[in-house]
This record gives structure tokens, C-alpha cells and sequence, in this order.
């Protein structure tokens, strides 16, 4: 079973859609004993920082997602669950969990593209991102393929071994995060049509090794 | 760099496709479920449904529809027409939908974007603004005025002032669609989405008037637009998303060719 898990942090139901759709069972859930019963783990999210750490640390969600972590349990961060995950994050000034060292910052305004127009935020909309290795969630992903953004902050990790992939927009920043049994995606896998679903379904045969076969 | 986005519009009516929709030998699809994921794996960046339902008892229909179409397209799809309180707004997003657009009730109720926007975030909302030209007055300083109604009804209100206002109040884009552009097929209303797009911080998708791959790299590039909202260009059949896409792409614009 997979367990998607909930925080008030959003609609989850189109996590849940997309992986009925590749026939796989999940349940959305805010009871921290199930999650550290679930085989995998799915952390999604949209919203603040500070509102969603409360309401993490008010259901010890925390501390579930920490021992499955400790414990080798697959784990895929989605969007907002790819900044709590970080230290600590600009939005709010929050504390977050520290998964992987580093912090989340906020794309600054008044930052122009390369053909001069200024660059709005959020980062609304589809891009690519950057593979630096292999990883077994990205098999059989085309290197040309986009996803979809919808972020004003996001992750920027201590150690560049914990940045799987990057995106260009007015700078680089890290897109997708990975750290042993642990990969987390700034992008929406769940609205970036097949690509993103082939993620997803690379996940649920995901045992959490890093080395691609 | 984000890539310019191309969205085909459908517009339903108690379930179904008003426009008979053509394709693969002229053969009618009512369905908008069947006609979204046709547009889906044709690789539509968004898919926009307008909801013209009269009547309000069969407005139910509609989120029924939302609910296959969010089972079976797995890309952003935005949902507008009849929506007029925050209750209409949580009910099409939580049957799937990633965006609601309001436009009269928003002209109404101003607060109704505010209110959106902080119960959904801005990314949920966006504003639709039907848009006629007139002469510039003091009322209407840029010449382009808010109609409803289709166009039939002028609301005093100038259409560059209004988006700003909407922006401020948490709008998190903005569907422009020029009335007097809409259905011509004659191309965008270059001038409006210029005004509009190079005036607020928030993306613009061009409406009314694409008849051609050239109507779209105009308003992509000279009009400043970040998406271009399409219909009877590829509902009949004269061009496919993919030709399309792929025009633009050989002329220079970062749209997204793969999926």
C-alpha cells in the first residue's frame, strides 16, 4: 500500500487519481501509525510553509516520515513536500525537517530572462529539467521532456550530491532532490502528462536503492 | 525557461460539445471527455472547459464531467462560466480541475478573487476579461472597455485598469479574450495583449481570433502573451496541436515538443 500523506497541505486527490490510473492502490492519510505501515510513502503538497510544519508536527506526521526515512522506506516528495523537507525555509521563517541539509529560498522579483522580459513568479508553467546521473525513477525518462511548475520558493541543498536535477529559470535551481531512498520533485508529477506518470509508476517498483541497475 | 503554452478551448453545454467537433474523417465527437484526452495525448499544454449551462439544475453535469475528465488527462485543465461563489469554486477543483476562471461574478464581486485566492491560492484563480474596443474617453483612457453578456453589455470599466485591480486582489492569471477578435479567425487582438501582458506580473493567455500558425507567433511574441487559447483552428480539423507546436518551434519559440 501506498501511503499519500495528509497535512491539510491541498488537494490530493490527483496524486490519488494518477496512481489509480496506473492501477495502484494508495491511501490518503493523516494517521502517522499508518504511514509507518505503508510500503512507500507519497508526500505532496501546495500551500505555506509555517502552516503546514504545524499541522506535520500536530499529527507527529514528522516523526513517521523520519523513522521511514531511517528505515530505508521509499519516499517521493511532490511539490511543497520537496521544501519541507529541507531545513529550513524563507517562507514564514519555518523550521522545517531536515532531511536533507540546506535551505528553501524565494525566486527574487525584478529578475529578467535572457531576452530581457522580466521573469514573473511564481514559476507557473512547463520546463525541463537537467539530469546530473542516473537514477532508477527517471528510467526510460526522455531528456527533452517538461514538467509542470507551479513554485515561488525552492529547495537549494547544502551537499550538490542531494541535486539529482536542475531547471533554469532566471538562475539554476535544484528541481529534483535525491538522497538514498528519498527523491523529491519540485515539479507536479501528477499534472505533467506522461512523463510525470512514468515517474511515478518507476516509484512504485522502487525498492529505495540509488544505483540504476 | 518556461515554454509558451497552447490551449485548446472546449466549450459545453449540459454535458456535451456545443460545437460539433471534426475530426479523423468528419466524424462528430460530442463528448468532451473523449475530446480532452484526444487533446491530452495530441499533447495540449492546458485544457480550458467553458461551461455554458443555462440552467441551473444541470449545472451538476458539468462537475460529473470534471471528475472523468480529471481520471483520464493527467496535464492542468481550468473550468469557468457559471461560477459564482467560493462554494462553486471548491466544488469544480476538488472534482479535479487545477484552475477556475471567473469572469462577470468577479466584475460583480471584486472580493470574489480575494476570496479565491486565499481560500485556493492564486495559482487556482484566474480571471476572464471579455474585452471590446471603443474610443477612448475619460472612462475608458486605453479604448478597451469590460463587456459581459457575449459582449452585448458595456460596463464602463477600462479593461487595463481592471486587470491590474484583479492582479492586486490575488488573480493568478488571465484568460483575454478580445469580442471583437472571437470567431474571426483573423488573428489576435495583437495591440490588447500587449497592454495587458506588458502591464501586469501575471501570465496572460491571448483569446479570439487564431486562424492561422502565424496568429499564434504573433501574439506569443509581439502581443507578450504566455499561452494562446485555441479552438476552431484545430477543432475542424485544418491544424493539429502538434503542427502546430512544431511551426513555432521552428520559429525560435520554446514550446514543449515532447510528452
Amino acid at each position: 500500500m501506498i501511503a499519500i500523506i495528509d497535512y491539510e497541505a491541498g488537494n490530493l486527490t490527483s496524486v490519488q487519481r494518477a496512481l489509480t490510473f496506473l492501477g495502484q492502490k494508495s491511501q490518503i492519510t493523516g494517521d502517522h501509525t499508518a504511514v509507518l505501515h505503508a510500503d512507500r510513502i507519497i508526500f505532496p503538497g501546495v500551500g505555506a510553509a509555517g502552516k503546514a510544519m504545524f499541522n506535520l508536527k500536530s499529527r507527529k506526521l514528522d516523526q513517521a516520515l523520519l523513522k521511514a526515512y531511517q528505515d530505508g522506506k521509499p519516499i517521493l516528495g511532490i511539490c511543497l513536500g520537496t521544501q519541507i523537507i529541507m531545513e529550513w525555509s524563507e517562507e514564514n521563517n519555518t523550521p522545517c525537517m531536515g532531511l536533507i541539509k540546506g535551505k528553501v529560498r524565494r525566486f527574487p522579483e525584478n529578475v529578467s530572462d535572457m531576452d530581457g522580459r522580466k521573469l514573473k513568479v511564481p514559476h507557473m508553467g512547463w520546463n525541463g529539467i537537467a539530469l546530473k546521473r542516473e537514477h532508477p525513477l527517471f528510467r526510460e525518462i526522455d531528456p527533452s521532456s517538461e514538467f509542470y511548475f507551479v513554485h515561488s520558493y525552492y529547495p537549494a541543498p547544502a551537499d550538490p550530491h542531494a541535486v539529482l536535477g536542475e531547471t533554469h529559470y532566471g538562475r539554476r535551481f535544484a528541481s529534483v532532490l535525491a538522497s538514498k531512498n528519498l527523491v523529491a520533485v519540485q515539479f507536479h508529477l501528477e499534472k505533467s502528462g506522461r512523463p510525470g506518470l512514468k515517474i511515478l509508476s518507476n516509484f512504485c517498483r522502487w525498492e529505495g536503492q540509488e544505483d540504476v541497475e | 525557461m518556461l515554454s509558451k503554452r497552447i490551449i485548446p478551448c472546449l466549450d459545453v453545454r449540459d454535458g456535451k460539445l456545443t460545437k460539433g467537433i471534426r475530426f479523423k474523417g468528419n466524424v462528430d465527437i460530442g463528448d468532451p471527455v473523449e475530446m480532452a484526452v484526444f487533446y491530452y495525448e495530441e499533447g495540449a499544454d492546458e485544457i480550458v472547459f467553458y461551461d455554458i449551462t443555462a440552467s441551473s439544475e444541470k449545472r451538476g453535469i458539468m462537475i460529473e464531467t470534471v471528475e472523468r475528465v480529471a481520471e483520464k488527462i493527467f496535464i492542468p485543465f481550468s473550468v469557468g462560466g457559471g461560477i459564482r461563489t467560493v462554494e462553486d469554486m471548491r466544488r469544480v477543483l476538488l472534482a479535479g480541475a487545477e484552475k477556475v476562471s471567473i469572469n462577470s461574478a468577479a466584475i460583480r464581486d471584486p472580493s470574489l478573487i480575494a476570496k479565491g485566492a486565499e481560500a485556493f491560492g492564486s495559482q487556482a484563480v484566474v480571471l476572464g476579461m471579455d474585452v471590446k474596443r471603443v474610443p477612448p474617453s475619460q472612462e475608458i483612457p486605453t479604448g478597451y472597455e469590460m463587456v459581459i453578456d457575449g459582449g452585448r453589455t458595456n460596463m464602463g470599466m477600462d479593461a487595463l485598469a481592471w486587470a491590474k485591480q484583479a492582479e492586486s486582489l490575488g488573480a493568478g492569471e488571465i484568460c483575454l479574450n478580445s469580442i471583437d477578435a472571437d470567431g474571426t479567425q483573423e488573428g489576435y487582438e495583437l495591440a490588447l495583449n500587449k497592454l495587458i501582458a506588458g502591464n501586469v506580473d501575471i501570465p496572460v493567455i491571448a483569446s479570439g481570433g487564431a486562424g492561422k500558425p502565424e496568429h499564434l507567433l504573433e501574439v506569443l511574441n509581439e502581443g507578450l502573451a504566455d499561452a494562446a487559447l485555441i479552438a476552431s483552428i484545430t477543432h475542424y480539423g485544418a491544424h493539429t496541436i502538434r503542427g502546430l507546436k512544431s511551426f513555432l518551434h521552428h520559429r525560435g519559440l520554446k514550446v514543449r515538443m515532447t510528452w
